[in-house]
């Protein structure tokens, strides 16, 4: 049964979309956090290509890819923290400072990583889930990286602190009504920068993830759009972690049509397929911007959804 | 100068020596009106002034001298004839790039997909000529071309304008998409059935030939692009300020509930303002195709649409002011190879300087209305 081509693209797309799935796990997460306080960060593709970079040269530099997750978390929680100060000022416009930001970011990216594309820098290991099927096609598919793991509990995590916990509470209040959390004695400048400063250190735990795992390398194309397709997968997700989650995982799914496809011997439309991801997004956000049921779940206080 | 911020305090001396205060309250309505205005021009000067300034000390710190690359800026952009017809040449595409900002800006949307439309509307106009060259006589060739790419381009733009309407689809995300797969789509076939197989180093359409192309400026070695680029920039100034189309449009840019409960065309507006970007970057996408490159290929995808974004912002969304930044930025584009050769930087310090200009110019927008020096009595309702 496992030659067929069906099945081969099949489990491709398996495995493909719990590789490709991860940055946009990470990045949806942080991006939920944001949006949930009333902020939005339209950057955090500029954070993703940092943080890869980052990751990628601490690795190279240390000798330990996990340093390297941290720094590239690092990276994006700074990037984070100047877009949490700066739309605090009066006036500024939190979607311009995203755009500005994702420049930034990237240029920044771009300017340091130029030494790094060559040299090769440890990566992160795997951990083999399949084996014990006997299928070879299924077991490689089933290679999963411990950030998959990670980002998995996260939105468990999340999930659980908005609801149950006191800060979760707080920021959900933030984000639905600046009025009552100031009524409350809640410093909303203050939540909203916490919470944009952990949005960028989960955007650039998943650059570090392109980079130490999936492709697994440094270069300038390494990531293009990931980060902004995931801003679009929380409108998706109704700015719920766990959907995030299984959003996340469609989205590594049809970003794995394209090379699933190739593995068989189906090249025709090869561009085309790349673009795959774009065009689900964009009829995603077609889909789920008019819904009711979509806009009710919205933080009140977000203006991306005005 | 009620703030005590010390960044506040510098600039109303920046400001002073910019525009000194010299009518009194009661001067003329004229003079009142330059020193409302000038705020406009002092707080984004002084916002290049400090990105200037953090810029020469990144530049200090990786151990780079700031006043070298001053120097070859001003030489590889703006020093010689050569070089400044080179940043002509470049700024040609960014006056367009931004009037794609711009238009949709002054109706209230954040538009970031000029770069899509550049390379659409140019790949379209490169794969329409495929047949006619050789067939049609040139000009008519060009100006076919001309229409297909500002056609191509106000459809790609249009598309998020009319999403934004009819479904609500947030326009920034949905027009970077745009762009994304406006590439791909170029890609596809460039790399497939329109590639021209005798060009193995580079994927490409068939070339449209020399006679085909876009001439120069006669007396410069600029083509004609700038000074399309330039009548457009004029055109939609007086479109957006003197005519009803524009009164509407800013209108609903203030605020659209009031202009829904006018009874303005609300939809019509915004799908024709995104369509009239949507022209703009295709066009742009026309002239690199038929006075630069000659065919369409990844080349064009050279990054004057996120440029293009800087410029309209700094520019304040005026198209006027569009000229004259697009060219102070052509000249930084222009030199980057003559600064990464000389200095040893990676081609991406462009790409710094442009980030951190962009950050510090958001900043600056907080200082609006903050000093006294501009406030003149009366001049609170001007728009």
């Amino acid at each position: 049964m496992s030659n067929t081509p069906f099945v081969i693209v099949i489990f491709a797309m398996l495995g493909g979309a719990l590789r490709v799935s991860t940055p946009f796990m990470f990045v949806a997460l942080g991006e939920c956090l944001t949006e949930k306080s009333g902020r939005v960060n339209l950057g955090l593709e500029g954070t993703l290509v940092l943080g890869a970079m980052c990751a990628y040269a601490t690795s190279f530099h240390t000798g330990s890819p996990w340093l390297g997750v941290l720094a590239a978390g690092g990276a994006g929680a700074c990037l984070g923290a100047i877009h949490g100060y700066v739309c605090k000022l009066p006036r500024v416009n939190d979607i311009a400072i995203g755009i500005a930001m994702m420049l930034f970011g990237t240029g920044i990216a771009f300017f340091f990583g130029k030494a790094y594309i060559q040299p090769s820098a440890p990566r992160l290991g795997s951990i083999s889930l399949g084996d014990w099927t006997g299928n070879p096609q299924l077991a490689s598919a089933l290679q999963i990286n411990s950030l998959l793991l990670v980002g998995i509990a996260g939105a468990f995590v999340m999930s659980w602190a908005f609801a149950n916990t006191r800060w979760g509470l707080i920021v959900r209040m933030t984000g639905d009504s600046a009025p009552s959390a100031k009524a409350m004695g809640v410093s909303v400048d203050l939540v909203r920068f916490l919470s944009t400063t952990a949005g960028g250190f989960l955007a650039g735990v998943g650059g570090a993830f392109l980079s130490l795992y999936y492709p697994g390398s440094w270069n300038q194309g390494l990531s293009s759009g990931q980060g902004l397709m995931a801003v679009a997968l929380v409108i998706f997700a109704r700015w719920n972690p766990l959907r995030c989650v299984v959003a996340a995982l469609l989205f590594g799914a049809a970003g794995a049509i394209g090379p699933a496809l190739q593995s068989v011997g189906i090249t025709q439309g090869y561009y085309f397929f790349n673009a795959a991801p774009y065009i689900l997004t964009l009829f995603i956000m077609i889909g789920s911007s008019g819904s009711k049921h979509a806009m009710r779940d919205a933080p009140g206080e977000l203006s991306i959804t005005k | 100068m009620s703030t005590g911020s010390p960044a506040a305090g510098d600039l109303s001396d920046v400001a002073a020596a910019v525009k000194p205060p010299t009518a009194p309250a009661a001067g003329s309505d004229f003079a009142l009106r330059l020193r409302a205005n000038s705020e406009y021009v002092a707080i984004p000067a002084f916002a290049l002034l400090m990105a200037a300034l953090l810029f020469a000390v990144f530049l200090l710190a990786i151990g780079k001298s700031p006043i070298d690359f001053v120097d070859y800026v001003w030489r590889g952009g703006f020093g010689t004839a050569f070089s400044l017809q080179n940043t002509l040449q470049r700024s040609s595409p960014l006056i367009l790039t931004a009037l794609a900002v711009a238009i949709p800006a002054r109706i209230g949307l954040v538009m970031i997909g000029g770069e899509g439309a550049l390379v659409l509307g140019g790949f379209a106009a490169a794969a329409i000529a495929i047949p006619l060259v050789g067939h049609v006589p040139p000009f008519l060739t060009l100006c076919i071309m001309a229409i297909i790419g500002v056609g191509v381009g106000a459809c790609w733009v249009g598309i998020a304008g009319a999403l934004r309407y009819y479904r609500g689809v947030n326009e920034t995300i949905s027009s970077l998409l745009l762009t994304y797969i406006g590439i791909a789509i170029m890609n596809f076939f460039v790399e497939g059935s329109l590639r021209d197989l005798s060009n193995p180093n580079k994927p490409s359409t068939m070339p449209i030939g020399d006679a085909y192309m876009v001439g120069k400026i006669p007396g410069t070695d600029v083509h004609w692009g700038l000074a399309v680029g330039i009548v457009i920039a004029i055109a939609l100034h007086v479109l957006m300020t003197r005519t009803t189309f524009g009164f509407a449009a800013r209108v609903t840019g203030g605020n659209m509930r009031a202009a829904l409960a006018q009874g303005l065309p609300v939809g019509k507006l915004m799908i024709s303002c995104t369509m009239i970007a949507g022209a703009c970057a295709g066009l742009a996408g026309f002239f690199e195709v038929a006075a630069i490159q000659g065919r369409a290929n990844a080349s064009l995808v050279a990054g004057y649409g996120f440029t293009g974004i800087l410029v309209s912002f700094l520019a304040r969304h005026n198209p006027i002011a569009i000229i004259v930044v697009a060219i102070m930025f052509g000249g930084i584009v222009a030199s980057g190879g003559l600064v990464q050769r000389r200095m040893d930087l990676p081609d991406a310090t462009v790409l710094v300087l442009q980030g951190l200009t962009f950050v510090v110019l958001l900043v600056s927008e907080t200082l609006y209305g903050r000093f006294k020096i501009f406030q003149v009595s009366g001049a609170a309702d001007r728009t």
